[in-house]
């Protein structure tokens, strides 16, 4: 469990500095505060900062913390299931490391996607959000590769925890960009469709976030898988 | 006045808040039905969450008649009654309580005592709900499967739980693991709403700090909820792999019945550490919020201020961070090293010290006000009275010494059920009286009110104190019958038959309850906007029951929730759009004039 604790202590850490610090200096029963001008925890939507923090980003981020939770468990879990005895680690097939290339060009168009539409030029998004999108599915369907490759050479789920841990981490991380997938179509259908240049500007750096965000996690498990 | 110095630097003008476009159903499927209104779907969670569990309430009946009464009824065996034990204390956990605590009272307050037209993400919002009605049906379903539902106790510890002959190990502990992930998605789809909404969606003056307590309750529960049903959805899957895919996560090798079976070398401890990881946090996923309704529920009827606003939130903050790094406690009995032990022990303690604040706040909140005894009141001061009783249980029981021999006693369950079961409960009844008006347009009876607190909460107490003597002498919990042991005095029995009484005495006053709602819907008195003359924002609607949108015009908000017995005002409440301006002040040299 070190590597939760680990996270959640830096998480609640953060969260619970953060809010007392908004909080800290606050008389809210003070009679100055009757002045609706003397507003000053406003959090994260301060009116000092030119734009203020649009919601859908705001979840995003709230998403990708309980997400990191969740792999963070998973990792836990994993590196104590590793300790025991039984463990026997499982080769890693070489279409791996094809699929993390893969998977590294997708987050770049998407990066490219972003940037381009910052520079509100349609057809390098087209290009960006197109290429990430079936760069993303190539992943998937290597991924898919690397099960049946496995399984094949008779490396099956039950057969070892090394195993059942390899195609539950792959599984779960593989559902989570089928996930990002869905929300990438919406924004290829802006793309393609009529859409003011502000929701696909957020759209592209949502799908970016989350992408770079999986393609770390994936460096993070497929380091863990090679480190056994 | 204004003495208080405002740094340069320190100074934000408060926020334009921007008007949102809201959606409009068109038709009565989507109003009523598959509605995106965060009012209607908070009815929706809290009915679903309500007639669930009631089925849990019926469950535990049919515990207590076998225990009072053993084996005077055939209709429960013993792996009826495991199933019994299981499903009640999953369904009042986390279909019933969280449920209703954050999908029920944080869909219908957020975006009123915000000062918002609706959560951020209406639509997800919608899903979310709809998500959770699956789980529930999942949930019921596993009832009426081959071999029934689950009986491997709420914690579902393997390998017990999915090992022939314990009750439901095939389909119903799937049905059940399955439920559970549903009801993970569909409330993290909530929570993101939640979470967004407090932070984003404050009306114009409302700053974290002018906040209710509820809402921070509601606010730092989500937070904790966000971030620990992860590790029941790990658990989740890991097991549902381990039953249907061979896999060997937590199940050792062992021999069931006879044979040897194919797992091999996992971890019963891991699943334990998970579970518990969730299981803990989930705890205050349910008090929080109680503690921030129950802190406004005194303030408005005590007519006082609420006492140490700041550290009230402080402490919720601190609780909320501290309960992830307690999850062990739970686990003393399985066996750790004793550093270990000491280490969760201490911080066990140590979150005594915020709710200890929280209590003596809301005591000091209660001292010398100008106390309304209204039936909110009353469950108000009745949760106050049950929180500490078995709050101070916890600190025994956080002791590894003391926890080892008590561990799977009676006392565990009269500190669990009156800590974070009948505690939380009486503040939904409180709540539900205090917010009926505004959700309705009418009041509920008082004296049926009064009645139905008064049966349940000494009945309650009539239930659970008399435990703690089951538990000193050793009853295990658990157990379908006792026979004759010799550690166990005769009058045990006795006792035991009482309890079940008090129980069945609990169950008849929530008859009142049920009455009441039904008929106050109809008949009951006309409300008016702002019955209890309370501050917050969700009283000042135009409307009442407010409309789609909430508000014709969002507010302003210009102070704290808790402006009441302002020194020198007229009135004896202030709400929190009411300008400085427009304050009645009482007029210097003129005496005494209206100020009743």
């Amino acid at each position: 469990m070190t590597y939760t604790v680990v996270f959640m202590v830096m998480l609640m850490g953060t969260v619970a500095w953060w809010l007392v610090k908004q909080t800290l200096n606050q008389e809210p029963w003070s009679a100055a505060d009757g002045d609706p001008d003397s507003v000053r925890s406003e959090g994260v939507r301060s009116s000092t900062t030119a734009a203020p923090l649009p919601p859908k980003k705001l979840a995003l981020g709230v998403f990708l913390a309980v997400a990191t939770t969740l792999f963070a468990l998973f990792i836990s879990a994993y590196s104590i299931r590793m300790e025991y005895g039984d463990w026997r680690p499982m080769p890693e097939p070489t279409i791996l490391w094809v699929n993390s290339g893969i998977l590294i060009l997708s987050s770049l168009f998407l990066q490219y996607a972003w940037t381009s539409a910052k520079r509100e030029n349609m057809d390098a998004v087209r290009v960006g959000v197109a290429g990430g999108g079936v760069l993303a599915v190539a992943f998937i369907i290597g991924q898919l590769m690397a099960w049946s490759q496995l399984s094949d050479s008779g490396y099956l789920v039950s057969g070892n925890p090394a195993n059942a841990f390899f195609y539950m981490l792959t599984g779960v991380h593989g559902l989570h960009l089928l996930g990002g997938l869905i929300a990438l179509s919406k924004s290829v259908r802006r793309v393609w469709g009529t859409s003011d240049m502000a929701t696909l500007q957020l759209g592209t750096e949502l799908c970016a976030v989350y992408w770079h965000y999986l393609l770390a996690i994936w460096v993070i498990l497929f380091g863990f898988m090679l480190s056994t | 006045m204004s003495d208080v110095a405002h740094d340069a630097i320190d100074f934000a003008p408060p926020v334009e808040v921007e008007e949102e476009e809201l959606y409009h159903a068109k038709t009565w499927l989507g109003r009523y039905v598959f509605s995106q209104d965060a009012k209607v779907i908070a009815i929706q969670y809290s009915c679903t969450a309500i007639a669930i569990g009631v089925v849990a309430l019926g469950l535990s009946l049919l515990m207590r008649l076998q225990l009072g009464f053993p084996n005077e009824f055939e209709l429960i065996d013993p792996s009826n009654y495991l199933q019994f034990v299981t499903m009640h204390g999953m369904i009042m956990v986390i279909y019933l309580l969280t449920a209703l605590f954050l999908g029920g009272f944080g869909n219908y307050l957020i975006p009123l005592m915000v000062g918002a037209r609706d959560m951020v993400f209406p639509y997800v919002n919608m899903i979310s709900f709809w998500v959770y009605f699956v789980a529930v049906l999942v949930l019921v379903a596993s009832f009426f499967v081959p071999g029934g539902s689950t009986g491997a106790g709420w914690t579902l510890y393997p390998p017990q739980a999915i090992s022939p002959g314990t009750p439901g190990a095939t389909w119903g502990i799937l049905l059940m693991l399955v439920s559970l992930v549903l009801f993970i998605i569909g409330f993290t789809m909530g929570g993101l709403n939640y979470v967004v909404t407090v932070l984003q969606a404050r009306t114009r003056g409302m700053s974290l700090m002018r906040l209710p307590l509820t809402i921070w309750g509601i606010f730092m529960a989500t937070v904790l909820a966000l971030l620990a049903f992860p590790a029941l959805f790990v658990s989740a899957i890991m097991m549902i792999l381990d039953l249907m895919l061979g896999t060997s996560f937590f199940m050792p090798a062992m021999v069931s019945l006879g044979d040897q079976t194919a797992y091999d070398g996992g971890s019963p401890i891991l699943f334990q550490h998970l579970f518990w990881f969730f299981g803990h946090p989930e705890v205050y996923i349910v008090a929080l919020p109680a503690f921030g309704i129950v802190s406004d529920l005194l303030s408005t009827h005590a007519r006082k201020a609420i006492f140490g606003y700041r550290m009230m939130v402080w402490a919720i903050v601190a609780i909320g961070a501290l309960s992830f790094i307690v999850w062990a406690h739970h686990m003393y009995v399985s066996g750790m090293n004793p550093y270990f032990g000491f280490f969760f022990a201490t911080t066990t303690l140590i979150i005594a010290v915020p709710t200890a604040i929280k209590v003596y706040n809301w005591v000091l909140t209660l001292w010398r006000g100008n106390i309304r005894l209204n039936v909110p009141m009353l469950f108000a001061i009745g949760f106050i009275f049950t929180f500490i009783n078995g709050g101070l249980t916890g600190l025994f029981l956080g002791n590894v010494t003391v926890d080892l021999p008590l561990s799977d006693t009676y006392f565990v369950i009269a500190h669990f059920h009156m800590v974070m079961a009948v505690s939380p409960i009486l503040v939904v009844f409180g709540a539900i009286y205090h917010w009926y008006p505004k959700i309705t347009g009418r009041m509920l009876d008082e004296t049926l009110g009064k009645i139905h607190f008064w049966m349940t909460f000494l009945g309650t107490y009539a239930i659970y104190y008399p435990m703690h003597y089951l538990g000193f002498e050793g009853l295990p919990r658990r157990y379908f019958s006792y026979g004759d042991t010799d550690f166990m005095s005769a009058s045990s029995q006795d006792l035991n038959a009482a309890i079940t009484v008090a129980a069945f005495f609990v169950a008849f006053a929530q008859l009142f309850f049920f009455y009441n709602l039904f008929v106050s819907y109809f008949r009951g008195k006309e409300s008016g906007p702002n019955p209890w003359e309370a501050t917050t924002l969700e009283w000042q609607t135009p409307h009442t029951p407010p409309k789609h949108g909430n508000f014709d015009e969002l507010p302003l908000v210009y102070r704290w929730a808790y402006d009441y017995s302002l020194p020198g005002a007229v009135a004896d409440f202030i709400p929190q759009n009411v300008p400085p301006s427009e304050v009645e002040m009482i007029k210097e040299g003129s005496g005494d004039e209206q100020t009743s």
